[in-house]
């Protein structure tokens, strides 16, 4: 049980926060042939844009309103307008995602309104899905902005349909990577079931190479899929920031969903096996099975090395939630945990205090951690501390395969157990003679060694040390 | 909702900031050192010289994006951005600007302000954040960038700024370039406005000579800067300061005292250099560091221009004997490379005026240009094109990706030069590729920087993973 707390600075120093609107812009691009477009000034997208390339190392569709100062004071209404018609026309879209920034929010633009004109005025749109998400900058961080787009992708395209016995809806937190959306896809389809995955960065930012080259996203969840997933048996949701999205999803379909707020860690998977296994009347994979007796071996081969090291671990909740529980499960102490935006998860991390703040907490806590987790921001703090660095989260800009780090189920678990233990492996403390001195007792400074040892002290310890003759 | 009370108010306060700012856009737009601007109408001037945007088909940074770039690479100051979270939060420590010491400008400082403070106004936070700064870190100034929303809302930035300044007996910059304002050019261009009112000539250097020059518009990438500074240094020649690339405040402070500058990357500071020399007498130059001949040409011109303002006639002298020296030596380094090179195609795409000192560079090693975007180019340019290159280059005002995809896929180049955004046009297209704008990796100025691009597209082309990625996987059909 934590307590949690807000950073009081007037300044942020080295942000770990991103903002709403490009958490909301990356679900979107998890839908196949989307144009996501940002309603503000043309850098809010060219630097999600720069952020998502450096990350994925692909083409990133992204598209602005480009606002100015005088659109911005007389309404983005007709911004957002051309915009729409110019993806419409340019790229021919199956979707286009808007989400709101800072700007357009503090102005007040009423988007919903300027859809129901749009729409009113061109009748070529029909068969065009067109989603907003109200995303204000100056709210939340970019796991909000996520969260809140796909309960609007729900909202907006989601209705009941008549029901389909193996079909299950996979809600993922942005904190799954393609690696991991791949591995669950496998997992659930084990059992023979039939996943709608939304939305699914596995289709449209997993590194494939296409045939041409669209302006839109390539690949990803579709919209005919979208609109049948009133359809499932359930709805699956995997953080908690996916709650709201099933329970929207819930409301308006009838669609039950269980949230599972990780997969990573043994327990969770056995719970996430059994409740598959259950759902669908199949018994576990033997390659399940295998792997979890991998898992197994590989905790006891590595608890050594986990028991009792400190960990400063800065990430957004449900990545923090899924590393710090699962690290503590392996015996490491949370020592430090920063965190980026409010979530019902904080209070029950595994830690004496959560901060909702940035880089700089995290760096002034951390100080004699033997492990610190954080996105690339936080290599100079890192640096400057000396401390064994695991780069998790995004942005991964220096990394490759950001996109293809896999941590969640059995064979996902046993890998980071790898890779984490490793890393602690070589940094095991070394020792030398002067590790164990005996206890100073007071009064009494000087203390007797044999000959030959005192040569062999530092310095400062030397001038205490009597010898034997 | 609760936005509601507060807003029409504070927008309405935050257009009379505005036009303060749209002030300066003017006057930023009207460059009469730009030739672009001078072939124009008085009416065409006053439309200012920001292409407009084409909403949902625009690409390209904003205008505080632009002022960022051009003054993060001063090192030891703390640059903040007052603004809400995504303005820093999702853009810092993302440039390889290299320092040569203090590290501070690559810690992130923003007042990531949050719904209250877009209510209230940020004004309060803003000080509060300098004060922490100057508490914590004590750096010699502190930037601090305006941002839409804060400028929306009527923060008046400047006052704060002197407030501070004044309570903390410390230079507190305001940087009025929020995003809104325009492009990441404009915002170049603001950045510049900025250290002129506010920088430039309070403070003086320790001794001067006549070998002092400023250069404008290096951001010492990767360390540039460090390719030519020992030609410079050879000469006796003092960078009395680089705005902005590896400079410290106190060197942009006293930069008024240079005898001649130097301005690279195009058109970014042109108003800087201009007013440089109206207030200063500081004549100076638009020159290139790329390219063998071009770097050549740029030492002759600052030797010149030295000269003409009292140094010594013999610089000249020395100046022909190292430029004869290094270009003999960046020959015989190309030397090896003709025999891999000869012959092979290059896509050129890049926007400004550095490719054109690229192609002299890759004709000398006998490299043919087979095609370059023209889609920045000024009439100028793309005569001097012409010029280049002859008549066997395609020019594209506009190559979408798709067309760009089949053009390599169809292999009709053997490598493509470009920035980051066409990356994985090439890549996807199995098409070697080299970055050559500011997310790259290698530094390519001076000699010393031609013999290096040289050698990567050298190492590009004769990849080994080439001829294995370019085979179908087993169970495709032979193409």
């Amino acid at each position: 049980m934590a307590i949690v707390t807000t950073s009081k600075k007037a300044c942020a120093v080295n942000p770990l926060k991103m903002s709403q609107p490009i958490g909301a812009a990356l679900a979107f691009l998890g839908l196949d042939k989307c144009m996501p477009l940002m309603h503000g000034s043309q850098g809010c997208t060219a630097f999600g844009l720069v952020l998502f390339v450096r990350h994925f190392r692909e083409t990133i569709p992204l598209q602005t309103t480009a606002m100015n100062e005088v659109t911005t004071i007389m309404g983005g209404m007709e911004n957002m307008e051309q915009a729409i018609l110019n993806i419409y026309k340019r790229a021919k879209p199956d979707i286009i995602g808007i989400c709101s920034t800072g700007l357009t929010e503090t102005k007040g633009d009423d988007v919903h309104g300027f859809l129901r004109l749009i729409r009113d005025k061109h009748p070529e749109l029909a068969e065009t899905a067109l989603v907003y998400v109200p995303t204000p900058d100056y709210l939340g961080a970019f796991q909000d902005g996520w969260s809140k787009a796909v309960t609007a992708i729900v909202e907006t395209l989601c209705v009941p349909v008549p029901k389909t016995a193996w079909q299950v809806n996979i809600l993922p937190g942005s904190h799954l990577t393609v690696a991991d959306i791949e591995e669950v896809r496998e997992i659930v389809e084990s059992f023979g079931l039939y996943p709608i995955i939304a939305p699914d960065l596995s289709g449209s930012l997993d590194g494939h190479i296409p045939e041409t080259f669209l302006p839109t996203t390539l690949g990803g969840a579709q919209v005919a899929q979208i609109k049948q997933m009133g359809g499932s048996a359930v709805t699956i949701a995997i953080g908690e920031q996916m709650r709201p999205a099933a329970q929207a999803l819930e409301t308006r379909t009838g669609v039950p969903y269980r949230l599972f707020d990780r997969l990573t860690g043994l327990t969770q998977n056995d719970a996430f096996m059994a409740y598959l296994s259950e759902l669908s009347g199949t018994p576990v994979a033997s390659k399940y099975r295998r792997q979890r007796g991998q898992l197994v071996d590989a905790m006891l081969d590595g608890h050594f090395f986990f028991g009792g090291k400190k960990v400063a671990i800065g990430a957004e909740p449900d990545l923090l939630w899924q590393m710090g529980s699962w690290l503590a499960e392996m015996g490491c102490e949370i020592a430090a945990a920063v965190t980026t935006t409010l979530s019902p998860l904080l209070e029950k991390m595994p830690a004496a205090e959560v901060v909702i703040g940035d880089l700089e907490d995290l760096e002034n806590r951390a100080a004699g951690c033997d492990l610190m987790i954080t996105h690339s921001h936080g290599r100079q703090a890192a640096q400057r501390l000396g401390i064994p660095f695991i780069k998790m989260g995004l942005p991964l800009f220096d990394r490759l395969g950001a996109a293809h780090r896999l941590s969640v189920g059995y064979r996902g678990t046993r890998d980071l157990v790898f890779e984490v233990g490793n890393l602690l492996i070589e940094n095991l403390p070394e020792h030398h003679q002067e590790s164990w001195p005996l206890p100073h007792p007071e009064g009494t400074p000087t203390f007797y060694a044999p000959e030959g040892v005192k040569d062999r002290m530092p310095e400062e310890r030397r001038a205490q040390v009597e010898t034997h003759h | 909702m609760g936005l509601a009370l507060g807003k029409p108010n504070r927008t309405f306060v935050g257009m009379i900031a505005m036009s303060v700012l749209s002030r300066k856009v003017e006057t930023v737009f009207n460059e009469p050192a730009c030739p672009t601007n001078q072939g124009k109408s008085d009416k065409e001037r006053k439309k200012g010289c920001g292409k407009p945007l084409t909403p949902g088909a625009a690409a390209g940074g904003c205008a505080f994006d632009g002022a960022k770039i051009a003054l993060q690479p001063i090192v030891d100051v703390a640059h903040l951005v007052h603004g809400p979270i995504a303005c820093e939060g999702n853009s810092w420590d993302n440039r390889h600007a290299a320092s040569s010491g203090p590290k501070l400008y690559r810690t992130g400082f923003t007042t990531d302000i949050g719904e209250l403070d877009v209510i209230y106004g940020g004004e309060k936070r803003l000080f509060r954040a300098i004060r922490e700064i100057i508490e914590k870190y004590d750096p010699p100034a502190v930037f601090v960038y305006q941002t839409c929303v804060t400028a929306l809302i009527g923060d008046d930035i400047e006052v704060v700024c002197k407030r501070a300044a004044e309570k903390f007996g410390k230079p507190v910059i305001p940087i009025n370039a929020p995003g809104f304002a325009g492009s990441k050019n404009l915002g170049n261009k603001l950045a510049g406005e900025a250290l002129l009112d506010y920088v430039i000539g309070t403070e003086e250097p320790a001794v001067t000579t006549h070998y002092d020059i400023n250069i404008y518009g290096e951001y010492n990438l990767v360390g540039e800067l460090w390719q030519v500074q020992p030609l410079l240094d050879a000469l006796g020649i003092r960078v009395l300061a680089n705005i902005s690339g590896n400079a410290r405040y106190r060197e942009v402070a006293c930069a008024h005292r240079a005898r001649a500058a130097m301005m690279v990357c195009s058109q970014a500071l042109i108003n800087l250099a201009r007013k440089m020399e109206e207030r200063y007498g500081i004549p100076w130059f638009e020159g290139s560091f790329y390219g063998v001949s071009d770097t050549s040409q740029s030492l002759r011109t600052i030797a010149g221009l030295l000269v003409q303002r009292g140094a010594q006639p013999d610089l000249l002298d020395r100046t022909e004997a190292l430029i004869e020296r290094e270009e003999a030596r960046a020959k015989a380094r190309l030397e090896p490379y003709k025999a891999r090179l000869k012959g092979k195609r290059v896509l050129l795409f890049t926007g400004g005026v550095k490719s054109w000192s690229v192609v002299s560079a890759l004709r000398e090693v006998g490299m043919e240009i087979v095609g370059t975007s023209t889609k920045k180019s000024t009439s100028e340019d793309k005569a001097r094109i012409k010029e280049i290159m002859g008549g066997d280059a395609h020019m594209f005002d506009d190559l979408p990706p798709r067309e760009m995809y089949r053009m390599l896929k169809e292999a009709r180049a053997d490598i493509m030069l470009s920035g980051g955004r066409s990356q994985f046009v090439a890549l996807k297209a199995k098409t070697p590729w080299l970055d050559i704008n500011q997310e790259r990796n290698h530094a390519y100025a001076g000699y010393e920087g031609m013999v290096e691009l040289v050698k990567q597209i050298d190492l590009a082309i004769h990849n080994p993973i080439w001829e294995q990625v370019r085979q179908p996987a087993p169970w495709e059909e032979e193409c």
